[in-house]
């Protein structure tokens, strides 16, 4: 049913959907609606499951880890701080291969501190070992958390599924919520084979000597590639049943036969978008929307790029000392193509500076001429910086 | 007509099975006393526990992929979140219907130090969780480092005695009571030296419907620098001085403390281990401070009240097991 609800009441109300057993988080802006609209679901009887309101992040991330290995379905979210105080436990959930998913409200991170949007908290988990998936806008945030259950407990994988702080979790927005029944029908009963049961007892979480450390790796390594196969499935599976495609590894808009591709992941999609159809001077361009950044799409990224020159790849998060993230995994997966384009790479938006439709303009006219494709900041002030910084 | 037949008492009693939730084929060093501690709850707690353990020994001895020592459901995720975990498990079992009782078991390292942040939440939450601490009063998995938990004056690879150092300088955390004042239904302290008083107490607790804290003394034989084969000798002067008092809290209050027939001065206990050799030195110094220990000790003593009044009251040597268990000596 089409509604105007907020995005983290959406998202709250996808999870609701998915029907977890155990939710435990701790509040931290811009996640903290998310949280509060779960309880308040909880506190209606409208959501029948164990509420855990913890101490922090980090135990947050250890009962949901708990209740997957004892049985139940789960959830947390978090944010920025809350996403770096979780990390060891994050590592210790996807090698554990716990099906969870979590909601990550993506803020900066301190210092400076900054409760403003941009990628930096889950660009720094990138290599826990979970899925990440990134939401354009409100309507791919419900339908993709729901979505992530089917791909967690499929793969046995964690799944984050990241929404742009405030850009998306503060915003009202008309979107299609599904009803129960179709998400039931959807998404199956939890299953976990290796839950702990004193009926048949496991241990789990041993120690791993050298002799069979690199197989416990090279077997999370293939689950997450394998997982990129599973993603599609289920997208396709969704799309069948509502209709609507959302998900999957990526998306590809604009103009088949363009030279110029713009590469974006989460809400700054809809800017562009609006900004490439807006502008009808330009040359014809496309614009491709990483949805899955973990397992990184690298043959759909290859297909979508083959004809392209120059290829932009705009960031919220950079790795300091060497530039961008996103963009330097861009550019190696390219790097096979016969003809790859050349890959200009920027940050912007960082610590939430607004990201205007202007910023596709500006971001042709950096590339126009044949100035190095290395890494930039594209909405750097100058004037901003400290004196003895010029 | 009736048939007289021997039924020798020792060997039934052996044969009796029983349930062991800690196997043997484990790691631990000889004499470890976090072994037998182990094993002791494991047995008493029963087959319907799912466990969750803090990094440590007990976590690395008895689990080496592909082989484990545990016949119970049993997770190891981190060093500082058994109590979350436990929290976590009994939450989805609460969800699902059922009445397996939840174990999350640390060090002292990751009880009184990384981990008590998450145990403080779940004793909080009032999550149906035993949490059982076994207390070798340092970090000995990456090689006895002091803890919090390490008492004073001990000497340990982070807080060495030298000629500018006594050891340890701070004092012994005093867990038990911090837990308390959680005003859970149930802690209190044991000691290996007393296996059937931590059958006990570990029965006690599973009967308990919300969060149960068990503080278990238990040697280490490699860390304290004492002989496998005393570690209960040992373990029982640490009770028997007054060091180590073994009491049962409910809601906060102390309801009951094991007294102690015949108190023992502390340089019985710290003779006994290398860790306060210096103690022992002919100084000025060494003499402060086992005066210190001693004055630890009977503060203790006299807050628990643990000099025994009457022979009735004599519980604190082996045969206080004997007793307990109906007054039969088995094997
Ligand atoms: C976050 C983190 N810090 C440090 C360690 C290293 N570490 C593992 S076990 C341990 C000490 C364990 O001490 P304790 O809890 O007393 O258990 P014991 O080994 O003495 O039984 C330490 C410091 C770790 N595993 N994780
Ligand atoms: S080092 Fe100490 S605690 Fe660890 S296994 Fe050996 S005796 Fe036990
Ligand atoms: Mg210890």
């Amino acid at each position: 049913m089409k509604q105007a609800l907020e995005g983290s009441q959406a998202i709250a109300r996808a999870v609701s959907l998915c029907r977890p057993q155990v939710v435990s988080a701790y509040p931290i802006t811009p996640q903290t609606h998310i949280v509060e609209n779960l309880s308040r679901l909880v506190a209606d009887g409208v959501l029948d499951c164990e509420l855990v309101s913890v101490e922090s992040e980090f135990s947050a991330a250890s009962v949901a880890l708990g209740a997957v290995a004892a049985g139940s379905r789960a959830y947390t979210a978090s944010s920025s701080q809350g996403i770096l105080l979780m990390s060891e436990v994050l590592f210790n959930i996807s090698g554990l291969r716990i099906p969870l998913v979590m909601t990550c409200a993506n803020r900066a991170l301190a210092a400076p501190l900054s409760i403003w949007n941009d990628q930096q908290d889950s660009m720094a988990v990138r290599d826990a070992g979970w899925i990440q998936l990134y939401c354009a806008d409100n309507q791919e945030a419900v339908d993709m958390t729901i979505q992530a259950y089917r791909i967690a407990e499929r793969c046995e994988l964690p799944v984050m599924v990241c929404v742009d702080g405030f850009t998306l979790t503060h915003t009202l927005e008309v979107l299609d919520l599904p009803d129960q029944q179709l998400v039931d029908a959807f998404l199956p009963a939890f299953h976990f084979d290796r839950k702990l049961d004193p009926a048949n007892p496991i241990s789990v979480g041993t120690l791993v000597s050298p002799e069979f450390f690199t197989e416990a790796r090279y077997d999370h390594h293939q689950a997450l590639l394998q997982s990129a196969e599973i993603i599609e499935q289920t997208r396709r599976e969704w799309q069948d049943m509502t209709g609507r495609d959302t998900g999957g590894l990526l998306g590809v808009a604009g103009d088949a036969d363009a030279r110029v591709g713009v590469l974006v992941l989460g809400s700054i999609t809809g800017t562009l978008q609006e900004a490439m159809e807006a502008s009808t001077d330009t040359e014809p361009a496309c614009l491709i929307t990483l949805r899955a950044f973990r397992p990184f799409p690298e043959q759909a990224l290859r297909d979508a790029c083959s004809g392209l020159e120059r290829l932009i790849v705009l960031e919220r998060a950079l790795s300091p000392g060497a530039g961008g993230i996103v963009g330097s995994e861009v550019r190696a997966a390219l790097s096979s193509l016969d003809r790859p384009p050349r890959v200009f790479n920027f940050s912007v938006g960082l610590g939430g500076r607004d990201v205007p439709l202007e910023t596709w303009s500006r971001a042709l006219a950096a590339v126009a001429g044949n100035a190095g494709a290395g890494f930039d900041m594209l909405d750097l002030e100058p004037s901003r910086l400290p004196q003895e910084a010029l | 007509m009736t048939q007289e037949i021997e039924i020798p008492l020792a060997e039934l009693r052996r044969n009796q099975p029983r349930f062991g939730g800690l196997e043997s084929g484990h790691r631990a060093c000889l004499g470890c006393g976090e072994a037998l501690a182990a094993r002791l709850v494991s047995e008493s707690a029963g087959p319907d526990v799912m466990y969750a353990n803090a990094t440590g020994c007990l976590e690395v001895f008895t689990t080496a992929w592909p082989d484990s020592a545990w016949q119970v459901p049993w997770m190891h995720s981190l060093f500082s979140n058994a109590a979350s975990i436990g929290a976590g498990m009994e939450a989805a079992l609460k969800a699902q219907g059922k009445a397996t009782k939840v174990i999350a078991m640390g060090g002292d390292g990751g009880t009184f130090d990384i981990g008590f942040q998450a145990l403080s939440g779940m004793l909080e939450r009032g999550h149906n969780v035993l949490y059982v601490c076994y207390d070798n009063e340092a970090y000995m998995n990456t090689g006895v480092q002091r803890s919090s938990s390490t008492p004073h004056a001990a000497a340990t690879t982070t807080s060495p005695a030298g000629s500018e150092s006594m050891g340890k300088r701070h004092l012994k955390k005093d867990i038990v009571s911090i837990v308390a004042a959680h005003h859970i239904p149930y802690a209190a302290t044991a000691s290996v030296a007393y296996p059937s008083d931590i059958r006990k107490k570990v029965r006690r607790a599973m009967g308990i419907e919300g969060p149960s804290f068990l503080h278990i003394h238990a040697p280490c034989p490699l860390g304290w620098g004492h002989d496998g084969a005393l570690t209960i000798e040992v373990a029982r002067l640490a009770v028997q001085t007054g060091l180590f008092p073994l009491i049962e809290l409910e809601r906060g209050g102390v309801a009951g403390a094991m007294p102690i027939r015949e108190v023992r001065p502390v340089s019985d206990y710290l003779g006994l281990q290398a860790r306060f050799r210096h103690l022992f030195a002919d100084s000025a110094r060494a003499r402060e401070e086992l005066e210190h220990l001693q004055a630890l000790a009977n503060h203790n003593i006299e807050v628990y009240r643990l000099r025994g009044e009457s022979r009735q009251d004599c519980m604190d040597s082996e045969g206080a097991d004997t007793v307990r268990r109906g007054g039969m000596r088995w094997a």
